[in-house]
């Protein structure tokens, strides 16, 4: 089941064009099917940002009313949707799949016309899904073809998702070099592993619901899941905490490889690390299990069998992956007591992995009954920390891995100070959120906003702290989009124009490194056998030696 | 570039095998989720006012289901089957095998339409219905898509590929998965109804 292209593109005169494009549309090469993946996720990021944007803008100034009312419905879902499904779910599975064979010194992704099949899938899944948002459908839509529409079109999804995530998981557990046992593999490659294997189970479960809500909806009859709000209600599990810190898992790899790579030494403690990073993993749980697992209100009144009723399940579902992800910030963060090279790859790593931090205590903080913060902007704040740490790591990725896939390099300056942006901008655009919601703001993960009191419900008169926060969050979703877009035009101009790139631009550690930039189609000349977690550096220090 | 050691080809590592049970858990997971959301459903009818999930009037054909039970038990034994002959390089047996599972599998889907079509139910009924159709559709894709693997499998092994030992296992995994998401359902679907 491995294909490796081994072809080089054919370049006619008259249809060169063409033949380039069946070149991309029929690829089994895993770096242009990562990047197939990376690229259509990003455009459609950009235009979630944007629409993001024009939502906080509208709570901002809520007299000016931008955008008409009828349409705030679907700006939420086509945001939500946008962000998740369309934005950061493939975009780390892009990178996943461009990356991870490289990493592990495997001539090819394992299944890759699946891969292939998968990514096609989704982009049509993602196309109906703005095109039944368009024409009012979606959660609360108003259009019934519509609102089944999407709700296929999120099944089509889905599908191509759980597609690229089993590639990926198949190429980790049976690719790897020689001598590369599991705890062997990169940083990179096990959270590459870890997210996958939830994201082949937790994603049936969320299409296995909307199946039974798109018949329900279909075929309309007394049933509480006909409605069109029954999609917030039942699927609602999918846009929030903890399942969406599945998608963001990858972002902790690339802190660790980055920060390893940034102090050119071998990674202490990576046993209790790559622990960490699977801790992360029991975000699986909630999801999985439909077990949100609440400390109920005034848990505190209650006698010690209840509190420890309470506690006990929390702390498996929200407790481990906290655990998990503070793990790994606190292993980059020794790994980087040694003065480390400063690049943009790193300061996407760091930033990236800070805001996943945020989103993991914030998911945890959320299901406290205590503090009330359903229902509010705190869960608003973070779904953002989870999505702009995830995609400000994939610019990092991109940064990091561009060399292997283009043979140029970024303009390290310039790309640096746009993920910085980009970090800055999504804890701008998150924490204000939080702090909003601790603050009672109201907010939901599909506001259904229509012409009445719930506009006003939803969009407050927000004066005094609120306003500030609210214009704080806008800020940083402005920081966000425009860094995302400078980002991928210096990407796209660096891919043609920028500087050219030896085969160990960052003197790396690991097998990516061990090969041409860019590297061929079938990514090794030779299998390598690997006697450590950190081959190159095994080389570079006996050639010093 | 750097001048790693080379290593001789690496053997293959059970690729499919590996693709199948990853594919296995996410259908599992898929049928895990469904059958909970009925499990709720029934939990919330049978505590309610109506007092009942099964809407009146409605008989589940039980011979059927259980018939479609007990023939998850030959499916297991025929793949195990095809896996012992081939390992023995037993083509004819191998066939044979595959080829029943198949059939068992065909005359699955078929009592299953035979169910939907005694029952009699309209799908826009309630609850019930919706959650009745999309669970016992899903199993029946499963079924069609496992008779797809069989075939494409005894293609693939009788047309000369008989050294092909893993697609051959990785075809017993999918049916031994296949029973054990129907079993499930069985008792929930058909048994506690």
């Amino acid at each position: 089941m491995t294909a490796i292209e081994t072809a080089a593109p054919s370049a006619g005169s008259a249809g060169a064009g063409l033949v380039a494009v069946a070149d991309w549309v029929t690829t089994t090469d895993h770096k242009r099917i990562g990047r197939l993946y990376i690229g259509v996720s990003g455009l459609v990021f950009v235009v979630a940002a944007a629409v993001s944007a024009l939502l906080s803008l509208e709570r901002v100034d809520i007299e000016r009313q931008l955008v008409d009312i009828n349409a705030l419905t679907q700006l939420f879902a086509l945001s939500r949707t946008g962000l998740l499904y369309l934005g950061l779910a493939p975009m780390l599975i892009g990178v996943a799949i461009a990356v991870v064979p490289l990493q592990l010194g495997s001539r090819s992704l394992t299944f890759p016309r699946l891969a292939a099949g998968g990514f096609w899938l989704w982009t049509f899944g993602a196309v109906l899904i703005v095109y039944s948002l368009l024409l009012n459908g979606g959660p609360g839509g108003g259009n019934p073809r519509f609102v089944d529409l999407y709700l296929l079109s999120m099944i089509l999804v889905i599908v191509g998702l759980v597609a690229g995530a089993l590639s990926v998981a198949a190429t980790v557990l049976t690719s790897r070099s020689p001598g590369m046992s599991l705890r062997r593999v990169p940083f990179f490659s096990w959270s590459a592993l870890i997210s996958s294997l939830g994201i082949i189970v937790v994603l049936p479960v969320l299409g296995g619901y909307l199946l039974v809500l798109y018949l329900a909806h279909k075929y309309p009859s007394l049933s509480e899941l006909s409605g069109n709000r029954s999609i917030a209600e039942w699927a609602a599990f999918g846009f929030t905490q903890p399942a969406t810190l599945l998608f963001a898992i990858p972002a902790l790899g690339l802190l660790l490889d980055v920060a390893a790579t940034a102090v050119r030494r071998r990674p202490t403690q990576r046993g209790a690390a790559l622990a960490a990073v699977a801790l992360a993993g029991a975000a699986v749980l909630a999801p999985m299990l439909q077990w949100p697992m609440v400390i109920r209100e005034g848990v505190a009144d209650l006698g010690a069998g209840q509190v420890i009723n309470d506690l006990l399940p929390f702390g498996l579902v929200h407790g481990l992956p906290l655990l998990g992800v503070l793990g790994v910030v606190a292993a980059a963060a020794r790994s980087l007591r040694t003065k480390p090279a400063l690049s943009a790859p790193l300061v996407a790593g760091l930033l990236g992995g800070l805001l996943v931090l945020l989103a993991a205590a914030a998911s945890a903080a959320n299901h406290i009954g205590d503090l009330g913060l359903v229902g509010t902007a705190f869960e608003e704040g973070a779904l953002l920390a989870v999505v702009y740490g995830g995609a400000v790591s994939a610019m990092g990725a991109i940064a990091y891995w561009g060399p292997k896939w283009w043979g140029r390099t970024m303009p390290p300056v310039v790309s640096g100070l746009l993920v910085a942006l980009a970090g800055i901008g999504g804890a701008l655009a998150s924490l204000p959120m939080l702090v909003a919601g601790l603050l009672d703001q109201p907010g939901a993960v599909f506001p259904t906003v229509e012409v009445g009191a719930d506009a006003v419900v939803y969009f407050p008169d927000a004066e005094g702290p609120v306003a500030l926060l609210n214009g704080l969050s806008l800020l940083g979703h402005l920081a966000v989009l425009v860094a995302a877009v400078a980002f991928a035009a210096l990407a796209v101009r660096s891919s043609r124009s920028g500087t050219a790139a030896g085969d160990d631009p960052w003197d790396g550690q690991t097998l990516e490194w061990a090969t041409t930039s860019p590297a061929p189609a079938d990514n090794f000349a030779e299998v390598h056998v690997v006697r450590s977690a950190e081959p190159l550096l095994d080389l570079k220090t006996r050639s010093d030696a | 570039m750097h001048a790693l050691p080379p290593a001789p080809a690496p053997t293959p590592r059970r690729q499919v095998l590996v693709g199948t049970a990853l594919a296995c858990a996410a259908g599992t997971a898929l049928m895990g989720g469904m059958l909970a959301l009925w499990m709720r459903f029934r939990e919330v009818y049978i505590n309610g006012p109506e007092n009942r999930w099964l809407p009146e009037g409605v008989v589940i054909p039980e011979v059927p289901s259980n018939v479609m039970l007990i023939a998850m038990l030959p499916i297991c034994v025929f793949a195990q089957w095809a896996v012992y002959s081939a390992k023995r390089h037993d083509r004819s047996h191998t066939g044979v095998a595959i080829g029943l599972v198949a059939l068992l599998g065909v005359a699955f889907i078929n009592a299953q339409a035979f169910i939907w079509a005694t029952m009699g139910l309209p799908i826009a009924e309630g609850n019930y219905s919706v959650l009745f159709y999309a669970v016992t559709g899903v199993m029946t894709v499963m079924a069609v898509i496992g008779v797809v693997f069989s075939v494409v499998v005894a293609f693939r092994y009788l047309g000369g590929r008989s050294a092909d030992l893993e697609l051959v296992s990785a075809h017993a995994l999918y049916w031994y998965s296949f029973s054990v998401v129907y079993s499930m359902l069985w008792f929930v679907v058909y048994v506690t109804k």
